[in-house]
């Protein structure tokens, strides 16, 4: 038996008995990154297939939810700083060694450039729209005459916006539940499934909504495969990690891990997937919905859990 | 020059001199402190152990709190003295989720606040405030580069170990066993 005490008196907010120095902002933040990361994907990505007339809810309908999610993204991660008035410091200076640091910049790049996307489609979108100066309808046949090569730089940054949503949490060692190469992919792959998702409600053309939800079913089988993946990684590692693994095998997290977020926002829209293509329909908010909520839990249990997770001394 | 620390837990008495010694040194903020003291017990009655430590940051030479940092704030000085720039902090709590030891906390006025080793004492030629009250002499404080230190001729004759060295960030703190 083994017990320790703080003889001195240490009760500091945040930090005892239980670190919990993140709150509800970073996973929102987490869960919109890896969302509007998984949206500009597939936008970019039929766009440089050349699908973009074909796929119209991907390409032009669903990218208006990224302006919006990022910068409700960027604003939760604002309202988290302590120090707020001293977060231009971040845009003084570049940390390799730091994923948040160059999270920053990422963020920094890709947020304009999703609202130049979304403004590019705007006269398509809505008929009649007038851009009122000169310069911006230069702006915009510029915009669309090199829309491939924009798509190229948007597709390679969101693929880095979400890794670096599980990388934020896998950089750190003293929090092994968060101390998994795997956490990069699996993020990645968890986002573009709630993008997948949010574009299937958006769509309108029953060949394109069929098209995501076989995409979005491919996506949810790789995360499960990440999810095993994980728990048997931190099963067959030190001891740190086989006690932070307990958190889902009969700890505290067990059902909310289990049920909201691998039945219900994984196994249970996968059947629903498999279903609609064998030709029992119903409707696309279900499934749909069930992703997008699983998503959200999944970051919130994430990095709630990860931060009760420590080193053993 | 490299500053390290040697804590004998076997002259360790746990009276938290040292706490608040450097409270009132460096102004910790009231609820706040940082170095602390841990009672640990091992064993079942009547086979029991105790081991007293005086805990805080372990100035690491592998720090993971400057590694993870977006800013520099969190910065390694002369002497492998880990500090924070507050006007320099945004207040991410990334050091905080990075540090293995809970070394660090959200200082009430936003910054990340840590044991700075009392840098400016030793600029002073003094030792820091929790080594200079200490009053069963328990604590040893110097530079590791120098031979005749304090530090180095207790590491160079006791037995010592540190905490959780598997973490990889190679502690600077060392508890004589």
């Amino acid at each position: 038996m083994k017990e320790e005490l703080f003889v001195s008196g240490r009760n500091i907010p945040n930090i005892d008995p239980f670190l919990n120095i993140w709150h509800w902002q970073i996973p929102v933040y987490l869960f919109l990154g890896g969302l509007a990361a998984g949206i500009l994907f597939f936008a970019a990505l039929f766009t440089i297939m050349g699908k973009a007339d074909k796929m119209e809810a991907t390409v032009k309908k669903a990218p208006l939810i990224v302006p919006i999610a990022l910068v409700l993204g960027l604003f939760a991660l604002f309202l988290d700083l302590k120090h707020q008035l001293f977060f231009w410091r971040l845009y003084t200076t570049v940390r390799i060694e730091s994923p948040m640091s160059w999270g920053a910049w990422v963020l920094l790049v890709i947020t304009p450039l999703s609202f130049v996307w979304v403004a590019s489609y705007a006269k398509e979108l809505k008929p009649g729209w007038n851009w009122k100066w000169a310069l911006l309808d230069k702006i915009e046949a510029f915009v669309i005459e090199k829309r491939l090569w924009l798509a190229w730089i948007i597709i390679v940054l969101s693929v880095i916006l979400g890794i670096y949503t599980g990388i934020l949490l896998s950089a750190f060692n003293a929090r092994p539940l968060w101390n998994t190469s795997i956490l990069g992919p699996l993020f990645l792959v968890s986002g573009m499934s709630t993008g997948a998702a949010v574009i299937m409600l958006m769509s309108r053309s029953a060949e394109e909504k069929k098209l995501m939800g076989g995409i979005d079913l491919l996506l949810i089988v790789i995360e499960l495969f990440f999810i095993t993946h994980m728990i048997m990684g931190f099963q067959a590692g030190s001891e740190t990690q086989i006690a932070s693994a307990q958190l889902f095998l009969g700890g505290p997290f067990t059902v909310p891990f289990w049920v909201f977020v691998v039945i219900l926002g994984l196994i249970f829209p996968a059947i629903l997937e498999v279903m609609e293509r064998l030709g029992i329909h119903m409707p696309v908010i279900v499934p749909a919905g069930l992703v997008i909520i699983g998503g959200f839990i999944f970051r919130f249990i994430m990095v709630e859990a990860g931060q009760i997770t420590r080193y053993l001394y | 020059m490299r500053y390290a620390m040697a804590i004998d837990t076997l002259k360790c008495v746990g009276c938290s001199d040292c706490v608040i010694a450097c409270q009132m040194e460096n102004n910790v903020p009231l609820g706040f402190c940082r170095d602390w003291v841990v009672e640990s017990v091992h064993g079942t009655y009547p086979q029991v152990g105790l081991e007293l430590r005086s805990e805080r940051c372990n100035h690491c030479e592998n720090a993971p709190c400057v590694r993870c940092c977006p800013t520099g704030a969190s910065h390694i000085e002369e002497g492998g003295v880990v500090v924070v720039t507050h006007n320099k902090c945004i207040g991410c709590g990334a050091c905080i989720q990075a540090c293995p030891y809970d070394a660090r906390y959200s200082h009430p006025e936003g910054y990340v606040d840590k044991c700075t080793f009392c840098n400016h004492r030793l600029t002073e030629g003094l030792n820091p405030a929790c080594v200079s009250v200490c009053p069963t002499k328990c604590m040893y404080f110097g530079d590791l580069d120098d031979p005749n230190s304090a530090i180095s001729n207790v590491l160079a004759t006791r037995k010592f170990k540190s905490l959780a060295p598997e973490a990889g960030t190679k502690p600077q703190i060392f508890y004589l066993v």
